[in-house]
């Protein structure tokens, strides 16, 4: 249970010191008790206090890490359960699955459409972050067989060695062990050889149970040998149990405040059900609510076109709107002669307008100015569109080598600005467009026919 | 120590609301699909898409399903009708579109008349892109189906007097309340048309869609918070049902409507489509939409599967 800052300022020395930063011992205790100072800053302190006080205010939700170099990725550490509480922190990873009682053809399939999802959307890289390699054989060499050849074809993705026999476990982990894979599949039976390799490794370890009072009390005895880098999940087989237990795992953590499941949880949306639309649903609910690798089947474009995307949306931090980057896009077949249009580089309000312009059929050239990242009418209103800025995104950008017109077309909601930017901008002609991204297919399309 | 479950147990409860003859909506005194808390009300409803003029963009695949029927919207919706069973059907007005047919109100009331007499099951009437003309188009179309609880997308803050007027008070059906993505403007909606005398039992909303990477993070923050104002502190003016248009808006995204040309690594453009339309609908389904209308028969298969696992 978290102590209140009355409880902490009972430990204390009060001496009210200050050394601590703070001007009293009561302060610094209100300070510690959310979790805003780390306990060490007050020099008096004995030490029992202060691992008391150090587990007592550690996070509700650890914060755990697979992966090598700069394919280190961190699970966890969520603090709320809702993102506008304040936001979402490490986002989910995806998986695709692999066994080694699979067809070498059905294997193949997964790795070809692993090594073909890689795309940019918002300045982030998407793919597919782990390769789950499951051992249903029970035959290592098998095993190790496919884990290499995993390992070999899927460069992108870290493994996820899953397997209860923790023989096959300690060879599979040594054969990746510079990858930092994690090992999944510790269990009542075997969880203290286990802890072993995953002590021994420095790795993260996934403890599964058939559900989650099973779960619970292999945590425990997890805890008692002292390894705390896990990730959690239980054998639910169907959608509405395993979101009962994912959501449980999450709300026991932040709700009742047991660090027994301050995990992140893991779900195997393959187990759900063998279609892919139905592993792609299952798998937008645990994006949404509460797992942090989700395991599929396959991964090929249509399915990560959308669960990607969801991805990006549900882990923009609420308090930063997400940003394009600054520049000169262009849509369709653009050339020298094709309209010029400018718009924000507030995420949402650049994807509105680059659909409808898409969608227009009009080749066009979008300009993406330093706009703070804000709406087109709150740029403007913080002076962050204005004609200072569109101009230094002409000049910065070269608009005027790539294209012949001197005419830009504003968004109608600023109509104001044109006077300001045919100053900053000698020899253009501001053209005021529609007021709604909606109307731009019907203005570019009467544009081009005036202007023919 | 034991492992004991946690719980979100809650003083509210969303309204029930009944479109058509029988289709109840809402009740849920829980977030969406936790069962294990609580009430989850009436399971969430899936109709599907029928527009008044035919198509010309829509998947191939898909166009080839409504071939014989897309030119007559009284015996396509009759064809989904019997062929997939959908909870209701969105007649679309897209023919009163001022580019396209510019259909006057009158007709459109023709079109849903023939409709409704050829199902059985109960409408959700859409409009076209104005606002203004929406509320003359809803205004025919109730007077013409006076009394049937038929649900009306939408009342907006620009016509909602003349929609809740005519819709909710004189003609007896359901009126939408259609916001964008914010608490406190659906909010607001609600308020005026509750003081316009609509009863809330007499109200769905609408606070607003978009596509899974399209702003959905607002989307889905609208949603948590609606349903914890509504069922957490009690706020009987959020306490009204949620119905979204979810395919009005993943078929316009660059993901759904680029071709095979367009980006061939992206391969089959109809798998896209509905992906991103079974995606987003349960997505918002998660967070907690009551209703949801698709347009593709394969995504209404695919989430309503979906639902049935998540609640039996």
């Amino acid at each position: 249970m978290a102590l209140t800052g009355m409880d902490i300022y009972k430990m204390l020395p009060k001496k009210n010191c200050k050394e601590c930063g703070f001007p009293t011992c009561l302060a610094f205790a209100m300070k510690l008790a959310q979790g805003g100072v780390e306990a060490e800053k007050c020099p008096y302190m004995s030490e029992e206090v202060k691992q008391k006080l150090s587990d007592a205010t550690a996070p509700l939700m650890k914060t755990v890490k697979f992966g090598y170099g700069e394919k280190t990725y961190t699970l966890g550490g969520e603090t709320v359960l809702f993102r506008h509480e304040k936001t979402f922190v490490n986002r989910n990873r995806f998986a695709v699955m692999f066994s080694d009682v699979m067809s070498e053809e059905d294997i193949n399939g997964r790795i070809e459409h692993m090594n073909k999802v890689s795309y940019v959307r918002i300045n982030e890289r998407m793919y597919v972050e782990i390769a789950a390699v499951k051992c249903e054989s029970d035959n290592k060499e098998k095993f190790l067989g496919l884990l290499k050849k995993v390992k070999d074809e899927c460069k992108d993705a870290v493994p996820m060695i899953i397997t209860e026999n923790a023989e096959i476990a300690k060879a599979a982990v040594e054969e990746v062990k510079d990858l930092g894979p994690i090992l999944y599949g510790a269990n009542d039976q075997n969880y203290e050889e286990m802890v072993n390799i995953a002590k021994q490794y420095n790795i993260l370890l996934g403890v599964e149970a058939n559900n989650l009072e099973e779960l619970y009390k292999l945590v425990e005895k997890i805890h008692a040998l002292g390894y705390k880098e896990l990730i959690l999940g239980t054998k639910a087989v169907s959608a509405k149990k395993a979101f009962e237990d994912v959501v449980n795992i999450r709300r026991t953590a932040l709700i009742t405040q047991d660090r027994v499941f301050g995990y992140p949880a893991a779900v195997f949306v393959n187990r759900l059900s063998k279609d892919k639309f139905l592993q792609l649903s299952y798998a937008t609910v645990f994006v949404e609510k509460y797992a942090s690798i989700i395991v599929l089947d396959d991964i090929d474009y249509s399915i990560a076109l959308p669960l990607f995307a969801l991805r990006q949306n549900i882990y923009t931090d609420p308090q930063r709107p997400m940003r394009v980057e600054q520049g000169i896009y262009r849509i369709g077949q653009a050339e020298e002669n094709s309209p010029v249009l400018v718009t924000v580089d507030f995420a949402l309000t650049y994807f509105i307008v680059s659909g409808e312009v898409e969608r227009s059929k009009v080749p066009s050239w979008v300009l993406v100015p330093d706009a703070g990242g804000y709406s087109v009418l709150t740029a403007w209103a913080a002076g962050k569109l204005s004609g200072k800025s569109i101009a230094k995104a002409v000049k910065d950008f070269g608009v005027e080598e790539k294209v012949k017109t001197r005419e830009i077309i504003i968004p109608g909601k600023v109509a104001v600005l044109k006077s300001d930017i045919e100053d900053a901008l000698p020899g253009w002609k501001v053209v005021v467009g529609s007021e709604e991204a909606a109307l731009l297919p019907k203005f570019l399309r009467d544009y081009i026919s005036k202007r023919a | 120590m034991a492992y004991k479950n946690p719980q979100q147990k809650f003083q509210g409860k969303i309204k029930e609301v009944v479109l058509g003859e029988g289709l109840k909506l809402g009740g849920e005194s829980v977030l969406p699909f936790y069962s294990f808390d609580g009430d989850i009300g009436n399971t969430p409803k899936v109709g599907m898409e029928v527009w008044d003029i035919p198509p010309v963009d829509w998947p191939e695949g898909l166009m080839n399903i409504i071939k014989d029927v897309a030119d007559d919207p009284a015996k396509w919706a009759k064809f989904y009708t019997e062929k997939y069973n959908p909870d209701f059907i969105t007649l679309r007005f897209i023919g009163a579109n001022p580019d396209t047919l510019n259909r006057s109100p009158e007709e459109c009331a023709e079109i849903a008349k023939k409709v409704a007499k050829n199902v059985d099951v109960p409408l959700v009437i859409a409009g076209c892109d104005s606002n203004e003309k929406n509320a003359r188009i809803f205004t025919k179309v109730a007077e013409a189906l006076p009394n049937k609880n038929y649900a009306f997308l939408s009342a907006v803050e620009g016509n909602y007097k003349e929609v809740g007027a005519a819709v909710g008070l004189a003609y007896g059906n359901l009126v939408v309340a259609e916001s964008s993505v914010d608490l406190n403007l659906a909010k607001q909606l609600n308020i005026l048309l509750t003081q316009l005398g609509v009863k809330p039992e007499r109200m769905l909303m609408n606070p607003g869609v978009s596509s899974v990477g399209y702003g959905f993070e607002y989307v889905i923050t609208t949603l948590d918070r609606i349903k914890l104002a509504a069922l957490e502190q009690n706020d009987t003016i959020l306490q009204v049902p949620i119905i979204m248009p979810v395919s009005f808006e993943t078929w316009k995204v660059k993901e759904s409507v680029a071709s095979k040309e367009d980006a061939p690594e992206w391969g089959d453009r109809e798998e896209r489509g509905i992906a991103m339309e079974v995606s987003t609908a349960v997505g918002v389904l998660t967070a907690g939409a009551n209703a949801v209308i698709l347009r593709h028969p394969r995504s209404l298969d695919v989430v309503r599967g979906f639902i049935n696992e998540m609640v039996n």
